[in-house]
């Protein structure tokens, strides 16, 4: 069985229809990279998957690890094993980074039964991870995202992942805004968190993190459905060719 | 970062005013009504002095003179002043020691949480570290049931009682001080306690003591029909230290009650005092029936050089609040601070704020003040800064910020400043915000339940004042807003 499922996907957002007719199959230990023009609508699908109020499902299907999401909360979806790197993640003022991590993951403990980490543990666990991560552990006791660079958001929201340890995470343009040291983090943080049982989707407009993470196939989504799916390659020919050659595949 | 969150909806709904019992105890109350010989009998049942029945009886007769003061942001029903029990108090002596406290007393203070055990440091064996001593002072209706280490404090030089005893032990520092911050006739409410004051606490900390734990007054409102009117008279003399703490709640009764106290404290040179209070009176329910109006007048002055007195409250309870914890800074380089935390939900009112009055050099304040509206309820910030023409020198910081939950609810800003120094500086930021969707999905997303989130994005929110709260009430005044936000997500 694979483990996120996308099928016939169509969305709507307020009376606009954005997607229509996604198929995605993601299977334990893939790299997917979906790449797009903007406004082709990788967050709408991205959002709508972690399930954000606003996004309609009109039609379509939408499955983790065979369990129907559309019907599910977006908390349920995070503890069926979901996660989203937003594209633009947002600031709680005055709840520190550690607060906030140890509520998501102690929200998560519970649902399988298990009993709160003390602080003591968990901050040893957090301490090691950000070492491991070249994280400057100051970030921890700050807000969350509060006065954060655009790149320490992205880290952060990298950091996070590696904390809740999901089954399929959606990653937002997590390299978009970086500089060079780090893309090299969030490059680590996502091979780090990889393995044969887990999957990563990427979206990005850009080679250069494939070139550290590399995609297993990279699909080009356009006005709202997926129009070319290919191995790494393709996004090399993105690079050098744009999306015009795709769009008249796609015309009428 | 509590464990016993509710994290279900079930465990949510269940949620409610934790404190909303009565306890069944026989109690002895005056019949409603307001006269000369109420009065009388107040000071009679206390023993009091000739001169503070006189004192009682000449407030009375102001108060008939006065009108309820109109100009605040609430809205009520005409209060029927003689419907109203001035006296209630449980039937019987004031207990001596804890052994004579009734135990269905001893039973309310427990399920309430307030410790009037005190803890016993026993030789070769820790205590807890996490349970800080605390003092507490526990005000039953219109009576104080018990203060406890008072021996402990004795030793130290400090006087820590309820406020009738005082006026028998210490006569003459009551004498000296009452009225002395709040004058009688300073607004109606403030002459009706003048006149009907029942107990409250007496603290007088000696100069140079740094007082040795927390004080506390624990104030339970219990019988109906009758309102609360307690007395509270803080003197911290050249060089001492003291901070106390001030708690409330009250049974869920379908009748408004109110309660009209008066705080004065007193900062003589170098002495500091830090009073915080956590206030739960019982809100109402949802649809606005009951609740307690809370008008209360607390102001300090510090009238020594370089005295210092800190306000910080966190307000979640009660029908109406109307409260302005205020400092009037005399002594040159003194500080007042006010940090405030102020909640309304459903349809609760809070009318709050402060009054920082300069008058000596060089004087300085600070204004911190986080209103969080949901639901239908109506929050205003209401605040004076006043730089008399002597304070050369002066500064103040104002910072208002309001949060809102939902569309329903109102936030309102009323900063004066009258200033009569070109030095003066006076500075003042204010925020509106709400909680938006996107912080609350990124919390669900990550696995966070809605009802959580906002606890926590409000809890963020007043970060500043609870830094400012003793580190037990920290955690008790983030678990009340949890409690209070109940049912504010759509
Ligand atoms: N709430 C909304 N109301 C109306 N239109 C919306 C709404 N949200 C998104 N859209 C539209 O849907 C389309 C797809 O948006 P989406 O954010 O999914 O694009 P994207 O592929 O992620 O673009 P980018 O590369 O710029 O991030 C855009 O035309 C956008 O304007
Ligand atoms: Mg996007």
């Amino acid at each position: 069985m694979s483990l996120l499922e996308v099928s016939d996907l169509h969305v709507r957002v307020a009376d606009r229809e954005i997607l229509n007719g996604v198929n995605l199959e993601v299977n334990p230990g893939e790299i997917h990279a979906i790449m797009g023009p903007n406004g082709s609508g990788k967050s709408t699908l991205t959002n709508t998957i972690a399930g954000q109020e606003g996004y309609i499902v009109e039609n379509g299907d939408l499955r983790l690890n065979g369990t129907n999401l559309v019907e599910l909360e977006p908390e349920e979806r995070s503890y069926a094993g979901l996660f989203l790197a937003f594209q633009y993640p947002v600031e709680i003022p005055g709840v520190t980074n550690m607060e906030f991590l140890k509520t998501a993951v102690d929200s998560h403990r519970k649902q399988r039964g298990e009993t709160a980490l003390s602080s003591v543990e968990f901050i040893k666990n957090m301490r090691a991870l950000v070492t491991k991560l070249d994280f400057n552990p100051e970030f921890l006791k700050r807000g969350v995202n509060e006065s954060f660079s655009g790149g320490e958001k992205k880290r952060n929201e990298i950091l996070q992942m590696l904390c809740l340890d999901p089954k399929v995470a959606l990653l937002d343009e997590t390299d978009s805004g970086l500089d060079i040291d780090a893309l090299q983090v969030v490059a680590k943080g996502i091979n780090e968190f990889r393995d044969s049982n887990n999957a990563v989707v990427l979206v990005t407009h850009y080679q250069r993190l494939l070139n550290h993470v590399v995609p297993d196939y990279v699909h080009v989504l356009l006005n709202g459905t997926i129009v070319k799916s290919g191995d790494a390659s393709l996004a090399l020919d993105l690079e050098r060719m744009g999306y015009a050659w795709l769009e008249q595949d796609s015309g009428p | 970062m509590s464990n016993n969150i509710a994290t279900t909806p079930e465990e949510l709904i269940s949620k409610e005013y934790t404190a909303g019992f009565v306890t069944d105890i026989e109690t002895e109350t005056l019949p409603p009504g307001l006269s000369e010989e109420v009065v009388r009998e107040i000071s009679r049942k206390k023993a009091e002095p000739e001169w503070l029945t006189e004192w009682r009886l000449d407030a009375l007769r102001r108060w008939e003179k006065m009108e309820e003061p109109t100009w605040a942001h609430v809205k009520f029903p005409p209060i029927d002043y003689q419907a109203i029990s001035y006296f209630a108090a449980p039937k019987g002596d004031k207990p001596k020691s804890l052994d004579e406290v009734d135990p269905e007393l001893l039973r309310t203070y427990k399920k309430l949480g307030i410790p009037l055990h005190e803890q016993k440091i026993l030789a070769g064996v820790e205590e807890e570290p996490s349970q800080p001593r605390v003092a507490v002072d526990a005000v039953f209706d219109s009576v104080s049931i018990t203060t406890t280490f008072k021996e402990t404090l004795k030793e130290h030089g400090v006087v820590f009682c309820s406020f009738s005893e005082a006026v028998q032990s210490h006569p003459d520092l009551v004498k000296k001080y009452l009225g002395s911050v709040v004058p009688k006739t300073d607004n109606f409410y403030a002459a009706l306690n003048s006149a009907v004051f029942s107990d409250g606490s007496f603290v007088y900390v000696p100069k140079g003591v740094r007082c040795p734990m927390e004080l506390s007054t624990y104030f339970r409102i219990n019988a109906e029909n009758t309102g609360q009117f307690e007395r509270t008279l803080i003197i911290a003399d050249e060089g001492s230290y003291v901070s106390y703490l001030e708690g409330c709640t009250a049974p869920m009764r379908d009748e408004n009650q109110l309660h009209a106290a008066v705080v004065e404290l007193i900062a003589l040179d170098d002495a500091q005092i830090k009073y915080s209070t956590v206030q739960n009176w019982y809100p109402g329910d949802e649809n606005g029936v009951g609740g307690i109006y809370n008008f209360v007048t607390k102001r300090g002055t510090c009238r020594g050089a370089r005295s210092h007195i800190s306000w910080t409250q966190v307000e979640t309870g009660s029908a109406i609040t109307w409260k302005y914890p205020s400092v009037i800074l005399r002594g040159d380089d003194s500080i007042g601070e006010f940090y405030s935390v102020a909640l309304t939900n459903n349809r609760q009112q809070a009318d709050t704020g402060t009054k920082m009055t300069h008058i000596g050099r060089n004087t300085k304040s600070t204004i911190i003040s986080k209103g969080i509206s949901a639901g239908h309820s109506s929050n205003a910030y209401r605040g004076l800064v006043r730089m008399n023409p002597g304070a050369r020198d002066a500064r103040n910081y104002t910072q208002c910020d309001s949060l809102l939950i939902g569309s329903e609810c109102a936030a309102h800003t009323f900063p004066y400043i009258e200033s009569r120094r070109q030095d003066a500086i006076v500075e003042h930021e204010a925020t509106t915000t709400r909680v938006s969707d996107d912080q609350l999905f990124m919390c669900r997303q990550r696995g966070i339940e809605p009802e959580k989130a906002v606890s926590m994005i409000v809890n963020g929110f007043c970060r500043d004042v609870f830094r400012e709260l003793p580190m037990e009430f920290a955690v008790e005044a983030s678990k009340l807003l949890e409690v209070s936000l109940e049912g504010a997500v759509g």
